[in-house]
């Protein structure tokens, strides 16, 4: 059975719609890369899937159960954590009160405090220092231990590289395997296609709020993937919304 | 000589407005609501304990037992069914709920129990006093003030220490990431506030046993002074409430010494001076961005 599975989701900010007829479906277990350009709606996906933004219409069911309707509170509750764009640590709190809340569902597994701070010793050194004062680095490293406190079953990262070095992006990177050992499902948003397709199960790319290829790293080739990033071929930017049609 | 019991005086006098002060800084501090109705929930609170005693004989400092918890409960209850959905409105909704509150109260207690004075009797607590170095200290300001810091100092502790502390810092940084992290914002925000209504009962209690009476429209003062407090001692910070207290106490008693008149006017006129020359407050934190 899969673990969440989305089915003809419309989703977007008031007026403004940001996700088409979104079909997806991910295995327990599995490691799930969201690629595409900047606006091409997978925050929004990853966000809609989080529970922060209801969808237009069209479903989500996570683990057998149609969760479409559940606030994001209750679907943190039942395994499905999102680590925001721009991290979003609580700037006033220490960075081991900021785990500590993370830790907010109480739900079994075997992250706590100090596993945390074995996988990321950068954050054990940082533990009683204020949020605000880290570098982009140090917040990003505090924001995945914080999602992690919570034992997630689903995790949802987005844009994780966004503004860091490539040395610290190697180092968060470099803990991913250690996160899925222990059977934890990712869906992860990031840019950089070759980071990406290094260590993702499976791709999917999405244009102009539409997923328009998907597929495993290995059956696809770069040129598959630029075109669906880029929107070549595929009717959006290189040919008029008139001949689209 | 009179000169420095002004000054012990204005600093005991500040305890109480610390007190009546710290609901008011809980409920900005975590929702970032200005509560308008702050001053006249103190005296409804006030006017519960006239109740209480009326009708049970229960005594002035007993039905606090009472008063205290329903106070907190009606907060827990106000925010959770009114001010949450006035919030989702507009910035602009909870200011305008919370002042038709501060209308509906007085206005309603003058129905039920006439415009005049209600007592609130204490024995001769009010009266009683204690003399050091030449210096007559009432009993009842000094106890207000011991029970300001030892109320202070606990709520530190606890928004510092125990996990519900710690959620309530949190949701006053981002309520939004806090939802993400399982915990409904809203219920948070209501203990928050329902933890402010506890302190703001005990707070009207003590002025009615303060001045010896509550009056049905009492609230429009000590809700002032409770602005003022905070304004001056400095926004989110609760020992900013002790120091705005002192400040705002002690300015006012000296001002008594040149005529009894002055007190409230020097008061504003400290306000003010805090306002144009310190606008985050004597502790405040540098404004966030």
């Amino acid at each position: 059975m899969s673990l969440l599975e989305v089915t003809s989701l419309d989703a977007g900010y008031g007026d403004f719609q940001a996700l088409f007829d979104i079909h997806l479906t991910v295995e327990t277990g599995e490691l799930l890369a969201l690629v595409g350009a900047n606006g091409a709606g997978k925050s929004t996906l990853l966000r809609t899937i989080a529970g922060a933004i209801a969808p237009m219409s069209g479903h989500v069911r996570y683990a057998g159960a149609d969760i479409t309707g559940q606030p994001d509170f209750m679907r943190a509750r039942t395994g499905i954590v999102l680590v925001p764009e721009g991290r979003r640590l609580f700037p006033t709190l220490t960075v081991e009160e900021n785990l500590l809340v993370g830790g907010s569902t109480r739900r079994d597994g075997p992250w706590n405090l100090s596993a945390v701070f074995d996988l990321l010793p950068i954050v054990a050194d940082l533990r009683n220092r204020a949020c605000s004062h880290l570098s982009g680095g140090e917040q990003q490293a505090v924001a995945i231990g914080r999602a992690l406190m919570s034992n997630p079953d689903l995790l949802l990262l987005d844009e994780v590289s966004l503004g860091l070095a490539p040395i610290i992006v190697g180092q968060l990177y470099a803990v991913l395997p250690n996160i899925r050992e222990r059977g934890m499902t990712v869906i992860l948003v990031e840019q950089d296609l070759s980071r990406t397709l290094a260590v993702a199960d499976r791709v999917a790319c999405m244009l102009e709020g539409r997923l328009v290829l998907a597929g495993r790293p290995a059956e696809l080739t770069r040129e598959q993937v630029t075109d669906a990033y880029f929107g070549h071929g595929y009717g959006y930017l290189d040919t008029d919304s008139g001949a689209a049609r | 000589m009179s000169w420095l019991n002004a000054v012990v005086q204005g600093v005991l006098l500040g305890g109480f407005f610390a007190i009546s002060a710290l609901g008011l800084s809980i409920v900005f501090g975590v929702m970032r609501i200005v509560n308008l109705a702050h001053g006249a929930l103190m005296i409804l609170a006030a006017y519960g304990s006239v109740l209480l005693i009326e009708r049970t004989g229960l005594g002035t400092w007993s039905s606090l037992l009472v008063v205290v918890p329903v106070m907190a409960a009606l907060g827990y209850l106000l925010q959770r069914l009114v001010l949450q959905r006035a919030v989702s409105i507009s910035e602009l909704a909870p200011l305008m709920v919370t002042f038709g509150i501060s209308i509906m109260i007085p206005n309603a207690l003058v129905e039920l129990f006439t415009s005049d004075v209600q007592a609130l009797p204490t024995g001769n607590l009010a009266t009683r006093s204690v003399s050091a170095g030449g210096i007559a200290v009432g009993l009842l300001p000094l106890l207000t003030f011991g029970i300001a810091v030892v109320l202070i100092a606990g709520l530190q502790l606890f928004l510092a220490r125990a996990r519900s502390g710690r959620l309530m810092r949190a949701a006053a940084d981002d309520s939004q990431a806090l939802r993400l992290m399982g915990v409904d914002n809203r219920v948070v925000y209501a203990q928050a506030t329902a933890i402010a209504f506890a302190t703001l009962a005990l707070a009207g209690v003590l002025f009615g046993v303060r001045q010896g009476g509550v009056a049905p429209f009492d609230g429009q003062v000590t809700v002032l002074l409770a602005f003022e407090t905070v304004i001056i001692g400095g926004l989110g910070s609760l020992w900013g409430t002790l120091v705005g207290g002192i400040v705002l106490g002690v300015t006012q008693t000296l001002g008594g010494e040149f005529s009894p008149e002055v007190p409230l006017l020097v008061g504003n006129l400290m306000f003010l001076a805090v306002l144009a020359f310190r606008p985050n407050g004597i502790l405040g934190r540098e404004t966030r961005a």
